[in-house]
């Protein structure tokens, strides 16, 4: 028997939202009270299950099943073992720290074969894993295991900021919601997230779709684009270990350099 | 938590740099020009219905103090609400926006910059419009607006056909004055750095001016400005600048007449003391050129004031001598 994780369920959305205060997860990831602990750990994996999960079924070239015992057993360790102890945000990247990681735990997995032996009271997250598979099949990356490094880099980091931004726009969502602000995230939603392979219909057509001013739908979805981008660089606080850091990665992620 | 496309990403990611406007006048219409430091935008001034262009930070502030890049852009405002003239892009408003950034309106300017005019002229498929008075005209317009602005005590530090817009009737606007100087200011941060390392190689940004580079571009900046003398300069490296310009709007004439060339040359000199004193000089100069009369840059012989003459009064030589020849023949008709 395993155990279910104590610290919900790690698909992003609504569960375990992280506190107002929203500062580095990796401090509280190495924090000393469960509390702050486990809420670390859930943010963190919570952004990169899916990129690591994707990362290992490319990079190492994993069938689906492997890959997700893999991702299951790499997040469980770094729960139970702390290894991001071990990380300095002065030297790396958290994502960086984490391929490192993860190269190093898939290398290793055959000869610990420890996987084996997991069971009893082991750490079971709750991870949408068909919805990964489902999400790497709609991308189709033209890479390999075999491709280089510097490719196998792009793509980690490109499914890092996908992961982010799916995450962002489901609270987003949420806030909305809590706010009656429906028509702005719909209309969020219908000009920036849809991509049918058409144009984009116009504020014109928005507005006459809706029933409100065009100048109503540049309110609104200014105020949606506002939120989400305090949203993701709030998530994007939790993912770094430093202000510099921070500020580096929201210029090189979201080309903005937060105030 | 549906899946999000790379073009929704790409989307998401453009909406996040976007500036936010929400709470001004203006309303963003698209992204028209980016530079260094910041980007221009195609806006609606919602209150005037109007289109404005809204010259905007990347950043909120990257550095605190002087030279910072904030500071920078509104100096910039103010050099350019200093300077009301029909040559010079006229600013409208200033502020911060929500997120932090500086920003200011000014006139949106429809037309060409004036390397993308001249490559249109020199096309082989081009009309007239090519004709070496349009673009000495041109050219004068551009001194005019400098020439002002050195009045005000103002160097622009970076002109270029990049930087200069000529719109449908001809007028002509000289744009970006991030890096003008006021004559007699002490140097601010940027001319510190361009004078940091004299005679060692420098990269200059071909679009625009960067922070962390040397002030002008490379080919159109004079050779005390490339040096770093920023505290020599004075409105002489602007005019190598027109000079270099003139160079430019010549490309496609040929021939080049010598007087024009030697325009060119003067303004062009390598040391500052044989250039014009003064743009309005160089206006002069070539304005004379166009009127047929003898332009300072160059000392003509008799024989080319002579054929300068002629060519001046061609139209009335012609005349008279038409008048003498048939005086002439009438005169022999008679005696016969």
């Amino acid at each position: 028997m395993t155990t279910e994780t104590k610290i919900g369920r790690w698909g992003g959305g609504g569960g375990g939202r992280f506190p107002a205060t929203r500062w580095s997860a990796i401090v509280a990831a190495r924090s000393e009270d469960s509390g702050e602990r486990s809420r670390g750990l859930e943010a963190i994996v919570a952004a990169y299950w899916k990129p690591v999960y994707k990362y290992v079924r490319i990079r190492w070239n994993k069938p689906n099943e492997d890959a997700k015992d893999l991702t299951q057993d790499f997040f469980a360790r770094l729960i139970e073992k702390g290894t991001l102890a071990d990380f300095d945000p002065a030297k790396a990247r958290l994502r960086t720290f984490l391929r490192v990681c993860v190269d190093h735990f898939v290398a290793n997995e055959a000869k610990a074969a420890k996987r084996m032996k997991r069971g009893g009271d082991a750490i079971h997250l709750s991870l949408d894993f068909p919805a990964a598979e489902a999400e790497l099949e709609r991308t189709k990356p033209a890479l390999s295991a075999t491709a280089s490094s510097e490719r196998i880099d792009e793509f980690l980091e490109k499914e890092f900021i996908r992961s982010l931004f799916g995450l962002s726009v489901e609270e987003l969502r949420q806030f909305c919601e809590s706010r009656g602000k429906q028509t702005q995230f719909r209309l969020f939603e219908i000009y920036d997230l849809e991509d049918n392979g058409q144009k984009r219909a116009g504020y014109a057509e928005l507005a006459k779709k809706f029933g409100i001013a065009v100048t109503d739908v540049t309110n609104y979805l200014a105020f949606a684009r506002r939120e989400f981008r305090r949203i993701a660089l709030e998530r994007l606080r939790e993912m770094t270990g430093s202000e510099e850091e921070f500020r580096r990665e929201a210029r090189a992620l979201l080309g903005v350099e937060p105030k | 938590m549906s899946w999000l496309s790379d073009e929704a990403i790409s989307r998401l990611k453009e909406a996040s740099s976007l500036p936010d406007v929400s709470g001004t006048r203006y309303r963003l219409i698209e992204r028209v020009g980016s530079g260094g430091m910041g980007a221009v935008y195609l806006a609606e001034d919602s209150v005037l219905e109007r289109r404005v262009a809204l010259k905007i930070l990347d950043v909120p502030d990257m550095l605190n103090g002087a030279g910072g890049v904030s500071e920078r852009l509104v100096r910039e405002a103010k050099i350019l609400a200093q300077l009301e003239h029909p040559g010079i892009v006229p600013v409208h408003d200033a502020g911060t926006l929500a997120d932090g950034r500086v920003f200011y309106a000014m006139k949106f300017v429809e037309g060409k910059q004036l390397d993308q005019l001249v490559k249109d002229m020199n096309h082989p498929s081009a009309s007239g419009a090519d004709l070496l008075p349009d673009r000495l005209r041109i050219f004068q317009r551009i001194c005019d607006a400098v020439g002002f602005a050195h009045a005000r005590g103002v160097l622009h530090r970076d002109l270029k056909p990049e930087n200069i817009m000529v719109g449908p009737f001809s007028e002509v606007l000289v744009m970006d004055w991030g890096v003008a100087k006021i004559l007699g200011s002490t140097p601010d941060e940027f001319d510190a750095e361009a004078g940091q390392s004299p005679g060692h190689a420098r990269t200059v940004s071909p679009a625009r001016t960067a922070h962390g580079t040397v002030i002008g571009t490379v080919g159109y900046m004079s050779p005390e400005q490339a040096r770093g003398e920023v505290e020599n300069l004075d409105a002489r490296a602007d005019i190598f600048s027109l000079g270099a310009i003139l160079t430019f709007l010549l490309g496609g004439s040929e021939p080049v007449p010598r007087e024009v060339a030697a325009i060119a040359q003067k303004a062009m000199a390598p040391q500052a003391r044989g250039r014009y004193s003064s743009a309005s000089d160089v206006a002069l100069d070539v304005a004379r050129y166009l009127d047929g009369l003898p332009v300072s840059a160059y000392p003509e012989n008799v024989f080319r004031k002579g054929v300068r003459w002629a060519s001046r009064y061609r139209v009335a030589i012609v005349l008279v001598l038409t008048y003498l020849v048939v005086r002439a023949l009438l005169i022999l008709f008679s005696q016969h």
